[in-house]
């Protein structure tokens, strides 16, 4: 499945925050969005999502949803959102529950899910004895539950510590080589998006434009930190947000 | 210059639990009272002496005495606290979810919550009777308001990412309450029942003392008119003791379903 932005206006009260915004998501890649704080992205994510409807402008979705999908568009959140009082297993359940599925089935998905996301020791704990890192796999592990057909993730690795976001993020790499899937990646954090970008799409300070799409052709399998071309690139999309960033970064917060 | 050890500034500004502290400062006041009741510089007319309030509630307990007046009370406590929480927490609820039921319901709550309510048990003896209608509608009425505002306020900290969470996977309205708004208003509702059911205490003996002829209140009104202290105190370690049980059921309460929090 695709998505398409199609002229995306919005304002929050008479400011705005995205102006514009025309874009599309090819099926079976990953796009990730990048720009200086307050730039709106989370809000084209949530946008994308449908958790929120812009002022002008469409989101388009093509294409038939994978054979199996509960759930089409599935977010991944920066707070891993898991509700504290239920089991890695229960919150994982949590999405499944509504869909009228047999308890077998259910049981059959969280295994296959914590299996691939390495999680089954972590069954029956709960999130608070869980790591950051830990969390934010079982948040992974609840978003491939639903089978879905685009992911929508919003800064998933922001709460992390540097060594488990370089964890993290091979982790992802490997799901998407073990089964392509399509994802939005909204990050404020170069290295990510050169490391998980098939395509980075650059937005300006507020309101928020696209500057440039870039396309990076090396396959995610071969990059690592360090690769020249990518240490190359990353200092080319800094030196497009650099100015951006310190402007942002000096305006007074409109509350 | 000679190295010194740096002086340690940290610590402090964290209570910790002491077990045992409570209970001999409790022990240092009865024996305190006993040393003075007994000594004679504390005269039998200030305060009784605590023995002898042991031994009016020990005699109390053998004649079984006791229990004609601790069970109306508790029935009357049980059933009124229980028909004020359970709407209390309905009404909280609805309060936290619908914005026109917060618009409509919010400023009557308000209007009702500071009325002493004992004030009005002459009107409830005319709607509900004179005898125990009147006297669950009073503590039921009196539990009611503070549970509404502990409930809705619970409902409204529910952390509004799980809920974005919830919407996001497709869950049903009725999923996301019952899956996520109540469980995790809970902990609030919880400690809204300690004041909930302390203030049902508090008007159960008003009532008893207003117009009962068994219970707690009536006891302690009746002890206080003649003047008799040992058993006047005798009746008021039975309201402490009352008061004490349901926080410590409230607590197991909690133990049990909020071991997540931990």
């Amino acid at each position: 499945m695709d998505l398409t932005l199609d002229h995306l206006t919005h304002r929050y009260g008479d400011m705005l925050v995205l102006d514009d915004v025309s874009l599309r998501i090819p099926a079976g890649e990953i796009l990730c969005v990048i720009g200086p704080s307050g730039c709106g992205k989370s809000t084209l994510l949530r946008m994308l999502g449908g958790l929120e409807q812009p002022d002008q402008g469409r989101v388009l979705q093509g294409g038939e949803a994978p054979e199996g999908c509960l759930n089409p568009l599935t977010f991944v959140f920066q707070d891993f959102a898991l509700l504290p009082w239920r089991s890695v297993a229960g919150n994982i359940s949590l999405v499944l529950e509504d869909h009228g599925l047999p308890k077998a089935e259910i049981d059959q998905i969280i295994d296959s899910v914590l299996a691939r996301t390495k999680l089954s020791d972590f069954r029956d704990a709960l999130p608070r004895q869980l790591s950051g890192g830990m969390k934010q796999r079982v948040a992974i592990a609840r978003a491939l539950a639903v089978n879905p057909a685009v992911m929508l993730l919003d800064e998933p690795l922001s709460a992390l510590d540097a060594q488990t976001r370089e964890l993290l993020m091979e982790d992802l790499v490997s799901l998407w080589a073990r089964q392509p899937f399509t994802a939005v990646y909204v990050t404020h954090n170069l290295a990510e998006a050169v490391r998980l970008g098939h395509q980075i799409a650059v937005l300006s300070r507020r309101p928020g434009r696209i500057r440039e799409v870039i396309q990076i052709d090396l396959p995610l399998s071969e990059r690592a930190p360090g690769l020249p071309e990518l240490d190359a690139l990353q200092s080319r999309l800094w030196h497009l947000m650099r100015d951006e960033a310190l402007a942002a970064d000096q305006e007074l917060v409109h509350g | 210059m000679a190295e010194q050890h740096v002086p340690f500034r940290g610590g402090g500004f964290r209570p910790q639990s002491k077990r045992g502290v409570g209970v001999l400062v409790f022990v240092f006041v009865l024996l305190f009272l006993e040393w003075g009741t007994r000594a004679g510089w504390i005269t039998n007319l200030t305060l009784p002496r605590p023995s002898d309030v042991g031994a009016t509630l020990f005699d109390l307990a053998q004649s079984g005495v006791l229990w004609t007046h601790l069970g109306p009370s508790l029935t009357r406590l049980i059933v009124g606290s229980l028909l004020g929480v359970s709407a209390g927490i309905g009404i909280g609820v609805l309060i936290g979810l619908f914005s026109y039921v917060r618009a409509g319901l919010v400023p009557v709550v308000a209007a009702i919550f500071p009325i002493p309510k004992i004030a009005l048990l002459p009107l409830f003896v005319i709607w509900f009777g004179i005898d125990e209608g009147s006297k669950y509608a009073l503590i039921a009425l009196g539990t009611f308001t503070p549970t509404i505002v502990a409930t809705y306020g619970a409902v409204d900290n529910v952390d509004r990412g799980l809920i974005r969470m919830g919407q996001s996977f497709g869950l049903s309205w009725l999923s996301i309450v019952r899956k996520i708004v109540l469980p995790g208003a809970l902990p609030g509702i919880l400690s809204g029942l300690r004041v909930s059911l302390a203030i049902g205490i508090i008007l159960l003996v008003a009532a008893e003392m207003l117009g009962a002829e068994y219970g707690v209140g009536a006891y302690i009104l009746q002890a206080g008119s003649l003047y008799d202290l040992e058993r006047l105190f005798a009746g008021v370690v039975i309201l402490s003791a009352l008061g004490v049980l349901t926080s410590w059921i409230i607590g197991s309460f909690e133990k049990r379903l909020l071991a997540w929090r931990a």
